[in-house]
């Protein structure tokens, strides 16, 4: 089985702050490390690879230094690895940012089975996967909880639904996303890490890809703009309440009905 | 549309110029700065480096689209079963309020089967239209067949946006049609306007909600928004019903799937406290174990759980999966009720991230005061007890008892 893993380096953290006399976005250090929803699609891959056999190619869209999560998927485990960068990918939103992933996975030869985390840390819109599914035209699934089955031509697993959960039967190659907890991520490996820290890692670049007009990746290719950014209301709003405690009760549940708990 | 042009003669300071990309796009190779890969196209570059060092250079024309052609607001409407979810009513409510800017109308998307009778409960909230797809392969989701229906509906009515609940439904539907689209898709919207040129303003929180950004998708139709559930208002039920059901057919090859449901399980509930939305903790100020019932049974009534500071844990009241802090779990509910916490450092590092934070506390000096947004001086054996009565008299809660 043939498996394509999506990974995606973020900041290592996402305490970022508007500077409130300039507008500027102030970002505390340069330090990054491995989106963590995505170890759980790669140790679903891992789980998979040891049942099943197969390969495990991860793909990252960023800049040169993101190669720096493509070789932490070497020491836990992955078989190969492909980096897509260049500067006109640069300002991609979610549309332009899947089409660069879905253009990329076309170059990586046959697949099975493309796993995605559920979401990044830093984006956090959790939409990246599906619309990557929609460019393949291949059937998706996300929330997934439990691999259940494989087969030759199929997999069946369990989607959490809003009440219940789904068991669903699809067919390869499709794409799935899953949820955190699916299975418990190992931790890299040394020895690994050794071994693999002079393998090839795969570049592609706009000129690589099947489709090269620039109009539809970057900034050009995407439909969504930024406006402004700005800090969010904060919550330092603070009320003392002193009263009766029937009183204190009112208030208190008058709140609670704000609140929309009750709904 | 453009790109980002340097002027290498205008740079006095290189790394002044670094320092000003918030994504360490800028980098320096062989005295000369380039930008890497990792622009987002900020322009924070052009706006606060040295004059004409970043310029921001036009070179694409922008496709033109004919925002006429592209009339009214479309929910979709997530339900099991046919069973609504109550994100619906709430989108509706924001349709009808941003639609009035424009004078557009306000559409529901109804897909599924046996809807017949389900779709009548949608014309008390004031849609005008209800176009319903009730297909006996659209029993239960798959992604296909359902993105399918959304493509169909789009196209005959040419929607200018759809709002979308982002609930495990939604979530992957929405990304699947504004791919095919080739449209925008704003996930996890918390504000949406609406401007004169029908264009969305779309407001949602960023970088783990430090920063809000406001999005806007000018060349494109549709407009396409995720908004979770319980951030926007329902309106209320009106007595009378409103608009039009229009049932509406598929061409019953888009209903094939490569996706077999098999079965459908029932979820058991989660009881861990980092999944709760609601939490109840109980500190100090509890004077015997059996008093933590109380603490329970408002938990309860609030859809909620009952956590606990490190003493009660470690005095074995109860097991330690139920302890907020630093040493125990780091919760983030929607509201969080602490009764006779002093806030120690250790515990508020674990829960003051929380979106509402009541505390009640005899003593007005205690620190739980200075991260609480509203503090209730007073004793919870007078304040619980009757808290508890009152709720129990909400109908609301009484369906969740």
């Amino acid at each position: 089985m043939n498996i394509i893993v999506c990974i995606k380096q973020v900041p290592e953290t996402n305490k970022v702050a508007v500077d409130p006399v300039t507008g500027v976005l102030l970002r505390n250090g340069a330090e990054s490390k491995m989106n963590p929803y995505d170890l759980y699609a790669l140790e679903t891959a891992f789980q998979l690879r040891e049942k099943h056999g197969g390969k495990i190619s991860v793909i990252t869209m960023g800049p040169p230094q993101a190669k720096k999560v493509i070789k932490e998927a070497f020491s836990m485990g992955a078989d190969e690895g492909t980096l897509i960068t260049d500067r006109r990918f640069g300002g991609a939103d979610v549309l332009a940012t899947s089409y660069t992933l879905a253009q990329g996975i076309r170059k990586m030869g046959e697949y099975n089975l493309i796993l995605c985390g559920k979401q990044t840390t830093d984006g956090d819109t959790a939409q990246v996967g599906p619309e990557i599914s929609e460019w393949l035209k291949i059937p998706s699934v996300s929330n997934v909880r439990k691999i259940l089955q494989v087969d030759p031509n199929t997999i069946t697993v369990e989607m959490e639904m809003p009440k219940d959960i789904e068991i669903v039967k699809v067919k390869f190659p499709c794409l799935l996303s899953v949820d955190k907890d699916i299975f418990q991520p190992r931790l890299p490996s040394y020895i690994k890490k050794q071994a693999t820290k002079d393998r090839e890692i795969k570049l592609l670049t706009l000129n690589d890809m099947e489709d090269t007009d620039e109009r539809h990746y970057g900034l050009n290719g995407s439909p969504t703009q930024v406006q402004r950014i700005f800090p969010p209301e904060s919550n330092t709003h603070r009320e003392i309440w002193r009263d009766e405690p029937k009183e204190l009760v009112n208030r208190l549940f008058q709140k609670i009905e704000e609140l929309k708990i009750l709904d | 549309m453009g790109k980002l042009i340097i002027d290498q003669s205008k740079i006095d300071n290189i790394e002044d110029l670094i320092n000003i990309c918030p994504f360490n796009a800028i980098e320096e190779k062989d005295g000369k700065v380039e930008i890497n890969a990792a622009c987002k196209m900020c322009r924070l570059c052009v706006k606060k480096g040295p004059k004409g060092a970043v310029t921001y250079f036009e070179d694409m024309e922008v496709p033109v689209i004919n925002k006429n052609e592209w009339r009214g607001i479309a929910v979709y409407v997530d339900h099991v079963d046919g069973m609504i979810h109550p994100v619906t009513y709430e989108l509706i409510g924001k349709a009808k309020e941003l639609a009035a800017k424009i004078s557009h109308p306000v559409y529901a998307l109804f897909m599924g089967y046996g809807l017949e009778d389900k779709c009548q409960e949608l014309l008390h909230y004031g849609v005008d239209a209800v176009y319903c797809y009730n297909e006996k392969p659209l029993e239960y989701f798959t992604i296909e067949a359902y993105a399918n229906v959304f493509e169909n509906f789009i196209r005959k009515m040419k929607p200018t946006a759809l709002l979308i609940g982002a609930t495990t439904v939604g979530r992957q539907l929405a990304p699947r049609v504004a791919a095919r689209m080739k449209t925008g898709l704003t996930a996890d919207c918390t504000i949406l306007d609406m401007n004169e040129n029908t264009d969305l303003v779309q407001i949602r929180p960023a970088f783990g909600g430090n920063i809000m950004a406001q999005i806007c998708t000018p060349n494109h139709r549709p407009q396409m928004a995720t908004v979770r559930y319980k951030v926007m208002n329902a309106p209320k039920r009106q007595k009378e019903e409103t608009g039009e059901i229009k049932f509406c057919t598929i061409d019953p090859k888009l209903l094939e799937s490569n996706v077999e449901v098999l079965d459908i399980v029932i979820k058991e509930k989660e009881k861990s406290i980092e999944s709760a939305e609601v939490l109840v903790v109980a500190g100090r100020g509890i004077k015997k174990e059996q008093d933590l019932e109380m603490l329970r049974e408002l938990a309860e009534l609030l859809g909620g759980q009952l956590a606990c500071t490190r003493p009660i844990c470690e005095s074995s009241w109860l097991d330690s999966k139920c302890q907020v802090g630093l040493s125990g779990r780091t919760v983030r509910p929607k509201l969080i009720i602490t009764c006779g916490v002093s806030g120690s450092v250790q515990f508020t590092a674990g829960m003051n991230n929380s979106d509402c934070i009541i505390a009640i506390n005899t003593d007005d000096k205690a620190s739980i005061f200075n991260i609480a947004h509203y503090c209730l001086v007073g004793d919870m054996y007078a304040i619980i007890p009757e808290l508890i009565e009152k709720l129990k008299g909400d109908p609301a809660c009484a369906i969740r008892k």
